[in-house]
């Protein structure tokens, strides 16, 4: 009970925020909702009433904190693709059709939340799915843009208004129609309000998103023509058309055509469009949560579709959610659902109370608005970000992005699919490796029993088509626990898992766990590993390494950076130094990512040695300490029990137990050729030092001490520790061996 | 004082002339000897004197001359002949050779060693890597899985370490995602699962400890013991781990039963099968 009034105290203290933050979200989503719904060829208000649908029983009923309900603009080609072959010519009759197919793909939305099919995202190559959203953003440009210079009736695909862009300009200058022309000054003059308002840094001018201020500025001018006693240049068809009455003039979806092809495609394609956009939404929008809390994406599917049928029931759009409404959420200091709730609520009072300002906004300013957030899904920096990450990903993503403008979204995105899938099995050279492995379970997740981190283990490839799985297993480890992800035994890792992987690392970092990914940094394929051979990355990662590093590298570097060590990641096949018992079976054949101490006396290093010589060979990769000492210290190794099983049967060793330490006896196992010095150096401080860190295979070949600690690579946080537990070992050896020379 | 268990007494190896035949024998003789068995080499073929010529040699360079080997030549299909073989010899434990990675046709297919181990009545062992030299059993890992055959599976796993001298013996408890009831979903349902997860290692490592209690001390003194609990699916998870951690040996219960359709929707040990980690001993009592 206490917790319960402590729950509702929280919430009304928070209240004013997000009452605050849900009135300037609004104010976005008037012009957008209205703006979407035209660019659909549906009624303005349509837009309008799926946000308020969206607001109310999402906010209510949705699994997500933060997020905003409302008409997405990546179902606006869905939606104009619907109403316009639906209707055949008739365009109102079109939309009938399509409420309905909303309420159908709502009905499906559902489903998919009940059916746990939040992962339904997760199957799509990340760079398709950037092709696919610039598709629609040049779709929304392509027909916005006519819309915004006054030629309200120009027709065709995209790609065909693509290409009369050139052209409506240059009619404009021809035959100027001065009706044209001054809705072509509002639209042109709207275009740069959006463009420079980033750029105007007034904190009360900034008080009113961008497209809010077209809006009032518009419906101000056309009160100036009002009040002048001029009538206003611009007649009902550039402007808004809204019902005078929503009541009375509702008209109902309209079933009928729920036997056509056409029709059921539609519903298709709106589905997984309005799934894949909300829940890429609600993940990204996860990441700005101030305190970084896990969204439940099922629920907030059911939630989604539910709210969905209702707008449909009640001619609005499809509700999705939507990223640039929810991150002005955030930013304006939303915390929790009922933001949502109240810029629902302002929508109903800007409809009820601005009824006849809201008829005189100019078409082509809402399509001014539109022609910029298309142009924000595909700018020329989008392109350049994906290059950055290597040709292939261009690849996928203009394939993804060139077929989705000359076919539709489905085919689009299904190409954008099969050309990832063709790339990395052309990398790979390479089909078994996909087809052969594709249902094995490959994750193994284990809580390590002596320090309690969590180990995950990836075996042959991690692809888009099976990251899935890899999610399963990272979703269910609490976000402040440490994980180690291996993927030493995986032979290819691709882009959609390495972006993936780098959510991961940012939620656990936030709520202060770790994501350490080791077995990623290996050099170029010239290994003789048979892993190493076929171990493909996005083609960046496979240039030289001290241009690309991976995340574990820059974190070795800015940790030894903080010992004021230089790191040095090329290999190196010096190896003479590391001339110890431990290597005596086993070869090494380099050393790479070198961390050196300023006076070259103590480094730690990453090695791949190989195991045994007649038997199958195994190659190990390993992460070592290398201290140099400045007296001589007896040969030992001391391993503890059952750390490594790496025990000797060398010649002249000998099992050396310290007296009065029974414990310590049981517990390690201490090798050597001379028990009495060897006795003289483990002093009580020394015992106790190595007892309360038992993690580590300690061993000295008279010149030097090696470290050890497990037989893989080790991550950022572990080679810390392992730096900090030797320099304290080489300072409680010091003085011994001093006594002993 | 009780008599220890000794579970292979009668091991049959079903030879065929490959290039790996000297070292599979020199693998086999090897372990009748630290299992203290007598062993039956079997060959389903022709039996001339060039084959038997070629054995001869072979035998002649084994290690270990002291294992009472007999030798038997038969004819007709060798699936057939070996499982008729298994039962009037009263076999303990059949040794094959495999193939290391299967490949997806014989994956379906079925090679001999695959189809027999689905099949024979006794336990078997595959291996994967025969070496003319030993190559010394250090870790041994075996299911804890909650089934009446584990107690014989890790009992035998016990045996096996005691008899070639491993360290180590790792435990895996395989515990089913289903057992956890809680998707996760988000924060709340994950600290349930989390919960829920703790209780059922605890419950567990119990359970595999009752079982340890009524093992001889013999067997259990002189090996380290760890217990692991991994949450995956059954069966494939232990592979993998095996993997990881590099074991030597892998010791699973047989599977219950396989028909073709298991084959298509693999579980258990069928994914082990198709991707061997390590040499795997399968105990069917």
């Amino acid at each position: 009970m206490d917790n319960k009034t402590n729950h509702t105290r929280h919430f009304i203290q928070a209240l004013p925020k997000n009452i605050f933050s849900g009135f300037v979200v609004s104010l976005i989503a008037l012009p957008l909702g209205l703006g979407l719904a035209l660019a659909s060829e549906a009624p303005p208000i349509s837009g309008v009433i799926a946000a308020i649908a969206g607001g109310v029983v999402v906010s209510i009923l949705g699994g997500s904190n933060v997020t905003i309900a409302g008409p997405g603009n990546g179902l606006v080609i869905v939606l104009l693709g619907a109403i316009t072959t639906l209707g055949a010519g008739d365009v109102y009759q079109g939309y009938l059709y399509t409420l309905a197919a909303i309420i159908i793909s709502g009905l499906l939305l559902l489903l998919l939340g009940f059916l746990k099919m939040g992962r339904l995202a997760d199957f799509f190559p990340a760079s398709a799915i950037q092709g696919m959203l610039a598709a629609i953003g040049i779709g929304i440009l392509a027909k916005q843009f006519h819309v915004m210079i006054g030629k309200n009736n120009t027709r065709g695909s995209i790609v065909d208004l693509l290409i009369q862009i050139p052209n409506g300009l240059l009619d404009l200058a021809r035959n100027p129609d001065p009706e044209i022309l001054f809705a072509a000054g509002i639209g042109i003059m709207s275009l740069l309000v959006m463009i420079f308002y980033a750029k105007i840094r007034n904190a009360y001018f900034q008080l009113v998103p961008a497209p809010m201020w077209i809006l009032i500025l518009t419906i101000v001018l056309s009160y100036v023509y009002t009040f002048a006693n001029t009538p206003y240049p611009l007649g009902d068809q550039f402007l808004i058309a809204l019902p005078d009455n929503i009541i009375s003039s509702w008209r109902g979806p309209d079933f009928s055509a729920w036997n056509q092809k056409e029709f059921f495609l539609a519903v298709i394609a709106i589905t997984l469009i309005a799934s894949i956009e909300s829940l890429l939404s609600i993940k990204a929008i996860d990441k700005l949560d101030p305190v970084g809390r896990r969204s439940n994406v099922n629920k907030d599917l059911k939630a989604l579709g539910l709210a969905t049928v209702v707008s449909g029931m009640l001619g609005g759009l499809n509700v999705v959610t939507v990223i640039a409404r929810s991150s002005v959420n955030v930013n304006n200091g939303a915390t929790n659902r009922s933001s949502n709730f109240f810029h629902a609520l302002f929508l109903i009072l800007f409809i009820l109370l601005f009824q006849s300002q809201l008829k005189r906004i100019p078409l082509a300013a809402l399509a001014a608005i539109l022609v910029y957030t298309g142009y924000k899904l595909a700018t020329p920096q989008t392109f350049k970000r994906i290059a950055q990450v290597g040709w292939e990903q261009l690849v996928i993503f203009m394939a993804t992005l060139l077929t989705t403008l000359f076919t539709n979204l489905i085919t689009g995105i299904g190409f954008g699919i099969l050309v990832t899938f063709i790339l990395h099995v052309f990398l790979n050279r390479n089909l078994g490796l996909f087809l052969n492995h594709l249902r094995k379970p490959n994750i193994l997740l284990y809580q390590e029993t002596d320090v309690g981190n969590y180990y995950v283990s990836v075996k042959h490839f991690c692809s888009f088509l099976n990251f899935y799985k890899l999610k399963n297993k990272l979703d269910v480890i609490p976000e402040n626990e440490d994980v180690v992800l291996d993927f030493s035994m995986c032979q290819f890792v691709d882009h959609t898992v390495l972006e993936g992987l780098g959510h991961y690392m940012g939620t656990f970092q936030k709520k202060g766990g770790n994501v350490e990914i080791i077995g990623l940094d290996i050099l170029e394929t010239g290994s003789l590993h048979p892993f190493a051979i076929r171990k493909t990355l996005p083609l960046s990662s496979l240039k030289p390494i001290e241009r690309y590093f991976t995340k574990r590298q820059e974190g070795l570097k800015a940790a030894s950076e903080g010992f004021g060590w230089t790191y040095i990641p090329e290999r190196s096949f010096k190896k003479d130094y590391l001339n110890f018992v431990f290597f005596h079976t086993r070869e090494i054949r380099y050393t790479y990512n070198q961390l050196v101490s300023e006076d070259k006396e103590c480094r730690v290093l990453d090695m791949e040695f190989s195991e045994g010589e007649f038997i199958a060979k195994e190659v190990v990769k390993t992460s070592a300490m290398h201290m140099e000492l400045d007296a001589p210290l007896p040969s030992f190794t001391l391993d503890r029990e059952g750390l490594l099983q790496w025990l000797y049967g060398v010649a002249g060793f000998h099992d050396i137990d310290i007296p009065k330490h029974p414990d310590f006896n049981r517990r390690f196992y201490l090798l050597g050729d001379n028990p009495d010095a060897i006795r003289e150096v483990f002093t009580d401080e020394l015992v106790l030092f190595l007892e309360s860190h038992p993690y580590y295979h300690i061993e000295s070949n008279g010149k030097a001490i090696l470290v050890l600690k497990k037989e893989r690579l080790l991550g950022v946080q572990e080679i810390k520790s392992m730096i900090y537990f030797g320099l304290q070992l080489k300072r409680i050896l010091h003085p011994k061996t001093v006594r002993i020379s | 004082m009780t008599t220890l268990p000794h579970p292979f007494k009668k091991v049959l190896f079903g030879f065929a002339f490959s290039p790996s035949l000297q070292l599979n024998l020199h693998e086999v003789t090897r372990l009748a000897h630290y299992f203290n068995a007598e062993l039956v080499l079997l060959h389903v073929g022709e039996k001339t004197d060039e084959k038997k010529h070629s054995l001869k040699s072979h035998l002649e360079q084994i290690e270990f001359k002291e294992v009472p080997i007999s030798i038997h030549w038969e004819l007709g299909k060798p699936e057939a002949v070996i499982l008729e073989a298994c039962t009037r010899f009263q076999i303990d434990l059949l040794v094959l050779g495999a193939l290391q990675h299967e490949n997806i046709y014989q994956y379906y297919v079925g090679t001999l060693a695959r189809k027999l181990t689905r099949k024979v009545n006794c336990s078997v062992l595959l291996l994967i890597k025969p070496s003319t030299e030993r190559v010394p059993c250090q870790h041994i890992v075996v299911n804890g899985l909650d089934a009446p055959e584990t107690p014989v599976a890790i009992m035998d796993a016990f045996y096996a370490a005691y008899a070639l001298g491993a360290k180590q013996i790792t435990i895996v408890e395989e515990i089913q995602p289903r057992e956890i009831h809680v998707a996760v979903e988000d924060d709340k349902s994950l600290e349930q699962a989390t919960l829920m997860k703790k209780k059922l290692k605890m419950r567990e490592d119990q359970r595999v400890r009752k079982i340890l209690d009524d093992l001889p001390e013999e067997f259990t003194s002189g090996v380290r013991i760890k217990m692991q609990s991994i949450f995956g699916r059954s069966g494939y998870s232990i592979g993998h781990y095996a993997e990881v951690v590099r074991a030597d040996l892998l010791v699973m219960n047989a599977p219950e039963n396989s028909s073709l359709l298991d084959r298509i929707f693999p579980h258990d040990i069928e994914y082990i099968l198709s991707d061997l980690p390590t040499d795997l001993l399968i105990i069917r009592k």
